[in-house]
């Protein structure tokens, strides 16, 4: 099912005519309301009557989140305050905090946004929706939330935490779709088994997942263990927030992007090119409709590519690869590029292994060095002490083997890897204390 | 003919075994007889226990990875030469052993050896025709 069916599967042809329509409104807007953008464009010399094409795109300034910071709170707002009706903000954990506003047309779009987003997982107005993303200041649990009453679903805004009492929910109200980030689901699974059941054994039979990275690995362990469609859904709190883009349930094969809203490029995060069609590069954003803080070029950090075959399920959005990494995320050791998610593929392809990980990153002498510390549930313990040498070993080979890089792997105990409800810590990078 | 016995995954660090012994004593759970293979990172702690679903369970509990593995006790004279007629059975009948460890009674001229085999069922037939006995998980766990 399709939820806004003239919209999201326009023909290209039309859809790029909306959004060249779009963009042209949005340049004006931000040239005339945001300080910023005024001057940014003076300085590149360029004027909002200069984009006559989308491909003219090109000639705007980029946005990045340290412009955000600078103009901490507000200074990005394109319209007098009496108009903004709702403040979202980042967690801030890599530097001060990022502010979102929006107007009432702002928080319209994105609940019908979300609307889509849970038809296009598979869910309607007879589904219930366990939104476990935090409510507040984050942008995943409110957006969930007007999205899934927009819809006509019903809603149960359980935030996140609470272990204990999600799983008493899960099992006494019976939601059919979940909301949370992945790594929360695995321990809502485990939470599960200890209470006494199985989450497979419940009507729950659509999660929808997002706010960290994670792989298709993971996808399939927790198809496997809770019995549901796993689907990626993928936003940002400076863009809108959740939406952005969402897998659909025909396919699950790439995250369709809401593009009448948001119009997408891909660049090279050194040259800052524009990449060609198909290839690797970091997603930029142009919010289109957005009227309380445009945004122009943002540069999301997030590596992925871009798809513009037409999909099974007759969206004719393009589709981006599930985010890869983060420019920002990624670990250099020893002039070797690793992300995390390369890790966790490998820990999971290695038999048995729980994606419960730590990288600990530590100098020694003026050498980095990489240890991997694995959890070692009951599926991977074995009482031969060779059988967990050989386990360790394995991981070594295949983390040389895909990623040029020595690795020391450490089995741990579980739960002495810090298990938090939210965002999941997978790296310690202790040479920044030194 | 076969007995259980609990395993256990241990981090190498101070405090870890005391917080198993701490968790059996609370619950009155006996420990029959034990061993401890480790290396420079973790260790695994064997045990056979008066009651090993109780043991599991409470150990589950407290966040420990615990496995269960049957293993086979034989009784042998505590001579000279003792473990080696077991170990030349074994041996003639292509049996391999994966670890042992014994201990002895108080009061008998006989220890028990735990033996984990890579052919259990063969292991136990090739000893039982020479006559040795092996003993039940019941007879253990209530020594």
């Amino acid at each position: 099912m399709i939820y806004d069916v003239d919209l999201e599967t326009l023909p290209r042809e039309d859809l790029e005519a909306l959004q060249l329509s779009r963009l042209k409104a949005l340049v004006a807007r931000a040239h005339a309301n945001v300080g910023f953008y005024r001057q940014k464009f003076d300085e590149m010399g360029v004027a909002p009557s200069d984009i006559r094409s989308l491909a003219d795109l090109k000639l705007l300034p980029f946005t990045e989140k340290q412009d955000l910071r600078n103009h901490y709170p507000f200074g990005l707002f394109a319209v007098p305050k009496e108009n903004v009706v709702r403040i979202h903000a980042s967690s801030g954990t890599t530097g001060k905090s990022t502010v979102v506003g929006y107007t009432r047309r702002d928080v319209r779009n994105w609940a019908r946004i979300m609307a889509r987003c849970f038809m296009a997982a598979g869910a309607s107005s007879r589904d219930i929706i366990h939104n476990a993303y935090g409510y507040g200041l984050f942008t995943g649990g409110l957006g969930a939330h007007y999205g899934a009453e927009e819809l006509g679903a019903t809603i149960v805004p359980v935030s996140g935490g609470g272990t204990k009492r999600q799983v008493m929910l899960l099992k006494d109200f019976g939601p059919t779709v979940i909301c949370s980030t992945p790594s929360y689901a695995l321990v809502l699974h485990e939470a599960a088994l200890e209470a006494g059941f199985d989450i497979k054994d419940l009507p729950l039979k659509i999660g929808i997942f997002g706010a960290e990275p994670w792989t298709e690995e993971m996808r399939r362990d927790i198809e496997d263990k809770m019995g549901i469609t796993a689907l990626d859904i993928y936003g940002l709190s400076e863009i809108m927030g959740p939406g952005v883009g969402i897998e659909c349930s025909v396919a699950q094969k790439g995250l369709h992007i809401m593009e009448d809203h948001f119009l997408v490029e891909i660049i090279d995060p050194d040259t800052l090119e524009v990449l060609p069609q198909g290839e690797v590069g970091e997603l930029v954003i142009t919010t289109l409709t957005k009227e309380a803080q445009p945004l122009i070029r943002y540069r999301t950090r997030d590596m992925t590519r871009l798809n513009v075959v037409p999909c099974r399920c007759g969206r004719t959005f393009a589709r981006m690869h599930r985010v890869m990494g983060r420019s920002d995320d990624m670990l250099i050791i020893r002039g070797v590029n690793v992300f995390p998610s390369q890790i966790e593929s490998i820990l999971l392809e290695t038999e048995g292994l729980a994606p419960h990980y730590l990288l600990v990153v530590k100098r020694e002498g003026n050498l980095d060095t990489l240890e991997v510390r694995v959890e070692v549930d009951e599926k991977l313990f074995s009482d031969e002490i060779k059988n967990l040498q050989r386990i360790e070993g394995k991981i070594v080979k295949n983390i040389k083997d895909y990623l040029g890089v020595t690795a020391m792997v450490k089995l741990v105990e579980p739960r002495a890897i810090q298990r938090s409800e939210g965002k999941v810590q997978r790296i310690l990078d202790l040479r920044k204390q030194h | 003919m076969k007995v259980e016995q609990i395993s256990i995954f241990l981090e190498n660090r101070a405090g870890r075994l005391e917080e198993v012994t701490r968790i059996l004593a609370e619950n009155q759970v006996s420990i029959r007889a034990l061993s401890l293979a480790d290396t420079s990172d973790f260790g695994i702690l064997r045990l056979i226990v008066s009651d090993h679903e109780k043991a599991k369970a409470t150990l589950k509990e407290n966040g420990f990875t615990v496995g269960r593995t049957s293993v086979v006790a034989v009784e042998v004279d505590d001579q000279p030469g003792g473990l080696h007629a077991i170990l030349q059975i074994l041996s003639a009948g292509g049996v391999n052993v994966e670890y042992m460890y014994a201990f002895v009674q108080q009061s008998s001229k006989t220890a028990i050896i735990v033996f984990r085999f890579d052919k259990t069922d063969q292991a136990i037939e090739l000893l039982g025709n020479k006559g040795f006995r092996i003993i039940p998980g019941s007879e253990l766990y209530n020594l």
